[in-house]
């Protein structure tokens, strides 16, 4: 009863998030419709027991990517009357990629519950009692050890180019030498003197 | 309490009002703590200062945070003109929120914790890395310039250390082999067999307990790296725009992180709820006195250094998160994972 009652909160609040992430016209709200959409993913994901997989969503999704976007949305000073006239334009091709992506799915999804995998999963249930992260640790550990190092090598290669690309040399820039801060001891800095009455001080 | 509203209910709805009833438990207690640690704060504050702090409202000015309170209750909530009104208003909401959903995982003594589930430090995790949007919110919708630096400090801060808290974490999670934080307590009895409970006299691990508490302290925005309300620069942060109750449940939001981070840290590394020293009599003091008086201690670690520490530069705190903390964790993660492979070779599997 309270299963399925949190299944249809999440669900709607998944696909009216996902709208007004579209539909909503300022960016920053944007974003947080799309945290939200998120959040409820991660609540769908809890209800089937991948309570794993959630909490990396949140984690990662929410807790790093949303938060890169939201810091550059953020900052931009964007036209609204000029993103408005773009979408007329660009809705035809928005329109088939839509279409092309609810079709893979869909493809992807008969084919999964025909196919050989979801079958043979209905005949070996995993069992209940060994938790997510286990599950996933075992598989991920040792079955697909190269594949799961592999996909870590792209991610690397990936960040490595990233930063390759923006990086540049800048002149006339005040860096910080902190050994040299570290280095310096109060007497480098200041003197102790005696000064005559009416003499003044010579620095 | 499940059982006993079951007879009435059946069991859906049983378990629905005793949680309720459970996080009213915990979460009630909390504010009348933050109540009373703002008051130890000031207090602890004005002893380094010399000073005699908050000493008129009620015996020893016991109350005076109730009478903070009572305060920004009455007083009338203003939005700026030019701000997202949406947005504002949702800010503080958010930060007092996540800062009190984190706490249903702690647990108080053996088996009494809301939450008893076996991604608990993961949710810790997701939790306080939501942390960051209630002040960036902030920020962003007051629509001035001070909050809107702040939000931007804020969030590179926030980030930066939650790196380096992820792989603290992973060290100590990779030592008691489970993300539930009852298994993490359990786990740091009887240390070594010296008789003490806690991480910190493990050698490997001590280091990650004392980059704990310095992440802690960025994490939750206290001194020495509160950049982001940073008074001499940015008048009172994202916190400028921000009057009566937003302003409360901001200042509120803050002191619940931080006696959060105090219990993490005392359920982490200084073993929870069992008594310091692995002595039978010592058992008999319940599991929440043990643990809300590791809680104090740390709490008062805290405001000693606020007290104490001036306030670092933003390219420091940048390079002790990124150049420091970063590279150590990530080398104390291969340390802990390769000394548990020689010393605990198909353990567990």
């Amino acid at each position: 009863m309270i299963q399925a009652l949190a299944f249809y909160l999440f669900a709607f609040v998944v696909v009216l998030s996902g709208a007004m992430t579209i539909a909503s016209r300022n960016p920053v709200h944007s974003v947080m419709w799309l945290i939200l959409a998120f959040f409820n993913a991660a609540g769908l994901m809890i209800l089937v027991g991948a309570e794993f997989i959630a909490m990396l969503l949140v984690i990662v999704y929410v807790g790093a990517v949303a938060v890169l976007f939201l810091f550059v949305v953020m900052m931009l000073d964007i036209d609204f009357a000029e993103m408005r006239a773009g979408v007329a334009r660009y809705f035809g091709i928005g329109l088939a990629l839509a279409v092309a992506l609810a079709a893979e799915v869909m493809i992807a999804i008969g084919a999964w519950s025909t196919g050989p995998i979801q079958l043979a999963r209905r005949a070996a249930p995993i069992d209940a009692r060994v938790p997510n992260i286990q599950a996933i640790g075992n598989l991920l550990y040792t079955r697909y050890l190269f594949v799961f190092e592999a996909a870590g090598l792209v991610l690397l290669v990936a960040m490595i180019g990233a930063i390759v690309l923006t990086h540049r040399q800048r002149g006339g820039v005040k860096a910080q030498n902190i050994s040299r801060q570290n280095a310096r001891r109060p007497q480098d800095a200041t003197r102790n003197t005696r000064p005559v009455v009416g003499q003044g001080v010579e620095l | 309490m499940i059982s006993w509203f079951e007879s009435s209910l059946g069991y859906d709805w049983a378990f629905f009002l005793a949680t309720i009833i459970d996080i009213l438990a915990i979460a009630l207690p909390v504010m009348l703590a933050v109540a009373m640690i703002i008051y130890a704060d000031r207090k602890i504050w004005a002893a380094m200062a010399l000073r005699r702090g908050p000493n008129v409202v009620g015996p020893f000015g016991l109350l005076q945070s109730f009478a903070d309170g009572l305060k920004v209750f009455l007083q009338e909530t203003i939005v700026p003109a030019a701000a997202n009104r949406a947005l504002f208003l949702l800010a503080p909401i958010i930060t007092f929120t996540v800062a009190l959903i984190v706490w249903a995982v702690i647990p108080f003594q053996p088996g009494v914790v809301l939450a008893d589930i076996n991604v608990g430090l993961l949710y810790v995790l997701a939790a306080s890395s939501l942390g960051v949007y209630g002040i960036i919110l902030a920020g962003w919708a007051s629509n001035s310039k001070y909050p809107f630096y702040s939000a931007l400090r804020a969030a590179a801060q926030m980030v930066s250390y939650e790196v380096a808290i992820g792989f603290i974490l992973i060290s100590v999670v990779l030592w008691s082999g489970t993300f539930n934080l009852s298994g993490i307590v359990t786990a740091q009895q009887n240390m070594f067999g010296l008789h003490i409970n806690g991480y910190i006299v493990n050698p490997l691990l001590f280091p990650m307990a004392v980059m704990f508490f310095i992440s802690s302290l960025a994490e939750t925005q206290r001194a020495p790296f509160d950049l982001t309300e940073a008074e001499s620069e940015l008048v009172a942060g994202y916190q400028t725009e921000y009057s009566s109750m937003a302003f409360a449940l901001f200042w509120l939001g803050e002191y619940a992180n931080v006696i959060l981070m105090c219990a993490l840290n005392a359920t982490l590394f200084w073993g929870g709820w069992l008594p310091p020293v692995d002595w039978a009599p010592l058992y008999y003091v319940p599991g929440i006195i043990w643990l809300f008086a590791k809680i104090l201690f740390f709490f008062f670690l805290f405001s000693w250094v606020k007290a104490t520490v001036p306030r670092y530069r933003y390219d420091q705190l940048m390079r002790l998160g990124w150049k420091i903390f970063l590279p150590v964790s990530l080398f104390w993660v291969f340390l802990v994972s390769g000394v548990l492979m020689l010393t605990r070779v198909g353990v567990g599997s």
